[in-house]
């Protein structure tokens, strides 16, 4: 056949199969949650857990197409969760899309992966769509409407050229304030926040590095990134110039992948081992333009749902870090990580970039922070991020992170951050091994 | 002997176009493989130009002012909010009675960034300055900055200039202020 003449020249990587996790499967079959209905009557639940996780190899994914992306998630989702399909109530797709050809994805994967007919939503929260994912389900599970909810997040960008994603991205700003007469791109809107931030507290393009190599030195020890390499400060420094202040490694990547979690209420959850509860979720949105806002050195949605999550989650918003074991925040570009330990008060304000300057969000500092690599090096597929976030969330609390980047769990609590365009949505989660 | 042709980097879209043409000519499919992972990839027949028409009517006056040289926006009646970018209702009032108000040309830069990889629909410029300043009047307007970037820090003041772009229309932007 032709299509085979061709790939004698080309070595293809079949990396589907090494890269998904299987975490459950060695659990004999009657450990399998043998659900009782209950009287339809719906219950509230009180909680909601996590019981399963998945998560596809993070990268330039052009040996799969959507739909097979999807399932290298799905797959040990359900696997790792012990349930079949039928055991599904509903699911949400969170999926930004525009740069890939497909539009009515959950459909798609009640095609493919055999969820029909079971009810189903596309989300989309710019780059917080994954965790705007959980939310929906998070909230379907409290209300009583569903009991087990299947969360899959997914981007495949990399179906258009970089310059139509650059063009696209450019326009989750205000699109005729901001983008139509004043071409922002993506990193300039982030990198408005990291002068700003410069100007204000004295912090250098170097701090700014220190995150780019932090996360890549995570990143290396996580076989799902997209880039498994550590980097010098001085590779950072000399990358060329994206959007100053921020270069080429301050950005994070154009990436295709996808993470899916298996939520379900308490009543579904109580024999389940492997689990996590979800013990409070905060959400803010912030204004579409930027010049609507008072201050560059905060976000104002991700300050208030972080206040929101700990708020709900009953802890000292003075020091939250005391209660957490690490967190995962949206370091789309360096700065915004640095912007992010403030917003979630895990410093003071103008202090952030001590934090890293010290090195205190390594594993054994005040408190990690991104250990799997972040969006900077694991990559950032847009719906599938607040998934992943998620999914490292699981493996850290139930401590099945790979060797050098598990955290010791010693308070059981696990926060992710969670933004979507410049600010106009954050979702703050709080994970916890012990319901509340 | 024939093949698929591989894309090189360059000018992605050409090459990829030449690729597909040859390949299917040859071998009866728009297809190409991708360099990287040596995958077969199906390239879409269906291109796509977007271009929004955009309903300007109830700020019409924004953009009489720009023809006059001046910025003007609204400022509702009953509770004397400034709006800019200017709007049409008010949120707090619950009210559309709007008054258009001439803004000050003048303010302090509060941030800036110089966009080196642009936007395809903006290859035509070069890098060029967004800077957000503060107005005297106490609203922020986000603008292109023409002026060295080097030579301008947070906290400067800068003026509100409207000028011609190169496209032929007329668009606010951010001036350094002599001396």
């Amino acid at each position: 056949m032709i299509f085979s003449f061709l790939r004698k020249n080309h070595d293809r990587f079949h990396r589907n199969i090494r890269f998904t996790i299987s975490l459950n499967l060695l659990k004999p079959p009657n450990s399998r949650k043998t659900y009782i209905t209950k009287n339809k009557q719906e219950i509230m639940s009180e909680n909601v857990a996590i019981i399963g996780v998945g998560h596809s190899k993070f990268g330039t994914r052009k040996d799969v197409n959507l739909p097979e992306l999807a399932w290298e998630a799905i797959k040990p989702a359900l696997e790792s969760a012990n349930v079949e399909q039928k055991d599904i109530d509903f699911y949400v797709v969170g999926n930004a899309g525009m740069w890939s050809s497909e539009a009515a994805v959950p459909s798609l994967m009640a095609e493919y992966a055999d969820l029909a007919p079971k009810g189903s939503m596309r989300v989309e929260a710019a780059c917080a769509t994954g965790n705007a994912a959980i939310r929906v389900g998070y909230t379907a599970i409290k209300s009583g409407e569903a009991d087990v909810v299947l969360i899959l997040g997914i981007e495949k960008m990399q179906e258009s050229p970089n310059p139509t994603i650059i063009e696209l991205i450019g326009r989750f700003g205000s699109y005729f304030w901001e983008f139509e007469n004043f071409g922002l791109t993506f990193p300039g809107y982030y990198a408005l926040y990291g002068t700003a931030y410069m100007a204000k507290y004295g912090a250098t393009e170097e701090d700014y590095a220190k995150v780019a190599v932090k996360n890549h030195y995570y990143g290396a020890k996580n076989p799902y990134a997209q880039f498994q390499k550590e980097i010098s400060i001085e590779t950072v420094l000399k990358s060329p110039y994206i959007a100053w202040p921020f270069k080429l490694f301050d950005c994070s990547p154009i990436t295709d992948g996808s993470a899916a979690v298996v939520l379900a209420s308490e009543e579904f959850a109580k024999d389940v081992e492997d689990k996590i509860w979800i013990l409070s979720q905060g959400v803010g949105t912030g204004t579409a333009n930027l010049s609507k806002r008072e201050d560059f050195t905060t976000l104002p949605s991700a300050a208030y749902a972080a206040e929101q999550a700990y708020k709900k989650a009953g802890i000292d918003m003075d020091e939250p870090w005391k209660y957490l074991d690490g967190a995962n925040v949206h370091d789309c570009f360096t700065a915004p990580e640095i912007i992010a330990y403030e917003d979630c008060r895990f410093c003071k304000r103008g202090e952030g970039f001590k934090l890293i300057r010290e090195e205190q969000t390594y594993i054994g500092g005040r408190i990690p922070v991104n250990t799997d690599g972040g969006l900077k090096a694991k990559g950032h597929p847009i719906g599938a991020t607040g998934v992943s976030q998620a999914v490292e969330a699981y493996k850290q609390l139930l401590s099945q992170a790979e060797n050098g980047r598990q955290v010791d769990i010693e308070n059981g609590k696990w926060l992710t951050h969670n933004v979507g365009g410049t600010g106009h949505f954050t979702y703050v989660t709080i994970y916890g091994l012990e319901k509340r | 002997m024939s093949r698929f042709m591989d894309l090189k980097r360059g000018d992605f879209m050409d090459d990829l176009r030449k690729a597909v043409e040859k390949n299917m000519q040859e071998f009866g499919f728009p297809v190409t493989i991708d360099e990287r992972s040596g995958a077969l990839q199906w390239v879409d027949m269906r291109g796509l130009r977007l271009r929004y028409i955009v309903c300007i009517e109830n700020i019409m006056p924004f953009f009489e002012g720009m023809r006059r040289g001046k910025l003007v926006t609204t400022k509702c009646k009953k509770c004397g909010r400034l709006f800019f970018p200017p709007q049409k209702d008010c949120p707090a009032c619950k009210d559309s009675e709007m008054e258009w108000v001439e803004l000050k040309k003048e303010g302090v830069l509060e941030t800036l960034t110089v966009i080196f990889v642009r936007p395809p629909s903006f290859a035509t410029y070069d890098p060029y300055t967004v800077a957000i300043a503060r107005l005297d009047d106490g609203v922020r307007i986000t603008a292109w900055y023409k002026g060295d970037p080097q030579k301008v820090k947070p906290g400067q003041r800068v003026k509100v200039k409207i000028s011609r772009r190169k496209e032929g229309y007329l668009m606010y932007e951010l001036v350094p202020v002599e001396g």
